[in-house]
C-alpha cells in the first residue's frame, strides 16, 4: 500500500527491495524505528484477536446441532483433527489436535493479510514469526519422542536406521543433519519464503505498472497487463496460503508421528 | 519510500521484538482456543455422537418391537381366520342339520297330517255310507210299497232284500 500511494507521485520506487517489507511504526512513541508497534505486530495481535473473538463467540454456548457459526469453528477444528491429526497420527494425534489446529488457524490468518486490502502484507513474510513457529515444532516433537522412548532409545530410533554396519558412519550424520538441524529450519524458511516471494510478486506487478506508465504513456496498455497479472496472482497467493499453513501443519503432526513411532 | 531505510534489515535474520510479538500472541491464542474452545468441541462431539448412537439404538428398538407386534398381530389374525373358519364350518353344518331334522319333521307331520285327514275322510265317508244305507234303505221300501202297493212290513225280509240290494249297488259301485 505504501508503495502503491507513493506511485501516483511522481518517483515510482522500482524495483521493489527488501526495505519495502519493513514498515514504520504506527505510534509516535519511541521513535518511528521502534520494532513493537509496526504495521506487521498490529496485524498479528489483529489477528490472534480476531481467531479468539470468533471462536469464543462461534462457541459461547454449543448445541448439538450446531448454527452457522458453530458449525464453521467445528468443522475448521474437526478438519485438523480428522484429517491432520488422526490421520497421520492415529488415535492418539487426538491428544494434538487443539494444538495443531490453533497453528493451522494463526498461520492461516496471518498469512491473509497478504491479498486483503490496505494490509496487504502478510507477518509471515518476517522470519521471525515463522521461526518462532518451527521452532515450537521442532521442541514439541522431541519433547514428545524423548518423553515416550527416553532419551537414548529416542536417539537411538532417530539416527540409526535399519541398514548394514558399515553404511551407518555415512548414514547417522545425514539422519541427524535432516532431522536435527534440517527439519526446523526448513520449516520456518518454506513458510517465510512463500510469503516474502508471494508480496514481492505482488509488489514487482503493481509498481511495475505504474513505473511502465511514468516512464512512457504508450506503454499504458503493458500497465494494464501488467495489474490484471497482480489480480491472477492475488488467487494464486489465495492458494499459496492455504497450502502453506496446510504444509506447515502437517509437517509438524508428521514429525511428531515420527518420534513416537518404534520403527524408523 | 521506507522511512525506517536508516536501519538496515536482513530478511533471514529474525527481529527479536516481533519474536517476543509473535510469541506472546501465539502463546495467548494456545491459551484461550486449548483451554476454552477445543476441550468444549471434543465433548461436544462425543455428546453428538452419544446422541446420534443412542438415537440409533432407540430406533433399533422401536423398529424390533414393532416387528415383534406385527408377528403377533398376525399371528393372532391367522388364529382369528382359522377360528372363524371352524366357526363357519360348523354353522354350516349345523344349518345342514337343522335343516334335515325340519325337513324330517315336516315330513313326518305332514304325513301325519295326511294319514289323519285320511283317516277322518274313511271315518266320515263310512258314516256317510252307514246313513245313507239307512236312509236309502227306508226310502227304497217305502217307495217299494207305494209302487207295489203292499206294505211289506216284515221287518226280517224287508231288511234281507234292502241289504242284498245295496250290497248289489256297492258292488257295481266298486266295480
Amino acid at each position: 500500500m505504501i508503495g502503491q500511494a507513493v506511485a501516483l507521485k511522481s518517483d515510482v520506487p522500482f524495483p521493489p527491495e527488501v526495505g519495502d517489507f519493513y514498515l514504520p511504526s504506527i505510534v509516535p512513541w519511541g521513535g518511528l524505528d521502534s520494532l513493537w508497534f509496526t504495521k506487521i505486530t498490529a496485524l498479528v495481535w489483529v489477528s490472534t484477536a480476531l481467531i479468539i473473538v470468533f471462536f469464543l463467540l462461534a462457541y459461547r454456548k454449543p448445541k448439538l446441532v450446531p448454527g452457522k457459526a458453530q458449525w464453521i469453528a467445528e468443522s475448521t477444528y474437526g478438519f485438523v483433527r480428522n484429517n491432520i491429526a488422526v490421520e497421520m497420527l492415529g488415535a492418539r494425534g487426538v491428544r494434538f489436535a487443539p494444538y495443531l489446529a490453533t497453528l493451522l488457524l494463526f498461520i492461516v490468518f496471518n498469512n491473509l493479510w497478504s491479498i486483503v486490502p490496505i494490509a496487504q502484507i502478510s507477518p509471515n513474510s518476517h522470519i521471525a514469526f515463522p521461526a518462532f513457529l518451527a521452532l515450537i515444532s521442532y521442541v514439541l516433537f522431541n519433547y514428545v519422542g524423548i518423553k515416550k522412548f527416553g532419551f537414548r532409545k529416542y536417539m537411538r530410533n532417530s539416527l540409526i536406521p535399519p541398514a548394514p554396519w558399515f553404511v551407518l558412519p555415512i548414514l547417522i550424520p545425514i539422519e541427524f543433519f535432516s532431522t536435527f538441524l534440517v527439519r526446523p529450519f526448513s520449516l520456518a524458511v518454506r513458510l517465510f519464503a512463500n510469503m516474502f516471494a508471494g508480496h514481492m510478486l505482488l509488489l514487482v506487478f503493481t509498481l511495475g505498472g505504474f513505473a511502465m506508465l511514468q516512464a512512457n504513456t504508450a506503454l499504458a496498455p503493458i500497465s494494464v497487463l501488467s495489474w490484471l497479472m497482480t489480480i491472477a496472482l492475488t488467487l494464486l497467493e489465495l492458494l499459496v496460503i492455504f497450502l502453506q499453513a496446510y504444509v506447515f501443519t502437517v509437517l509438524t503432526a508428521s514429525y511428531i508421528q515420527g518420534a513416537v513411532s518404534e520403527e524408523h | 519510500m521506507n522511512l525506517s531505510a536508516a536501519v538496515e534489515h536482513s530478511p533471514i535474520l529474525p527481529l527479536w521484538q516481533e519474536i517476543v510479538v509473535g510469541g506472546v500472541a501465539f502463546a495467548v491464542l494456545c491459551f484461550v482456543l486449548m483451554k476454552f474452545v477445543f476441550p468444549r468441541m471434543e465433548e461436544t462431539f462425543k455428546a453428538r455422537v452419544d446422541a446420534i448412537e443412542g438415537g440409533l439404538k432407540r430406533a433399533e428398538d422401536a423398529q424390533s418391537e414393532a416387528n415383534k407386534l406385527l408377528e403377533q398381530y398376525k399371528a393372532q389374525l391367522a388364529e382369528a381366520r382359522t377360528d372363524a373358519a371352524k366357526i363357519r364350518d360348523d354353522a354350516r353344518a349345523d344349518a345342514e342339520e337343522i335343516r334335515q331334522e325340519i325337513q324330517a319333521r315336516a315330513r313326518e307331520e305332514s304325513d301325519r297330517i295326511i294319514a289323519a285327514g285320511r283317516e277322518q275322510l274313511n271315518a266320515e265317508r263310512q258314516q256317510i255310507v252307514r246313513e245313507l244305507r239307512a236312509e236309502v234303505g227306508t226310502l227304497a221300501v217305502d217307495l217299494a210299497g207305494r209302487i207295489v202297493g203292499e206294505s211289506l212290513s216284515d221287518e226280517a225280509r224287508r231288511r234281507g232284500t234292502v241289504d242284498r240290494f245295496l250290497s248289489e249297488l256297492e258292488s257295481t259301485g266298486s266295480r
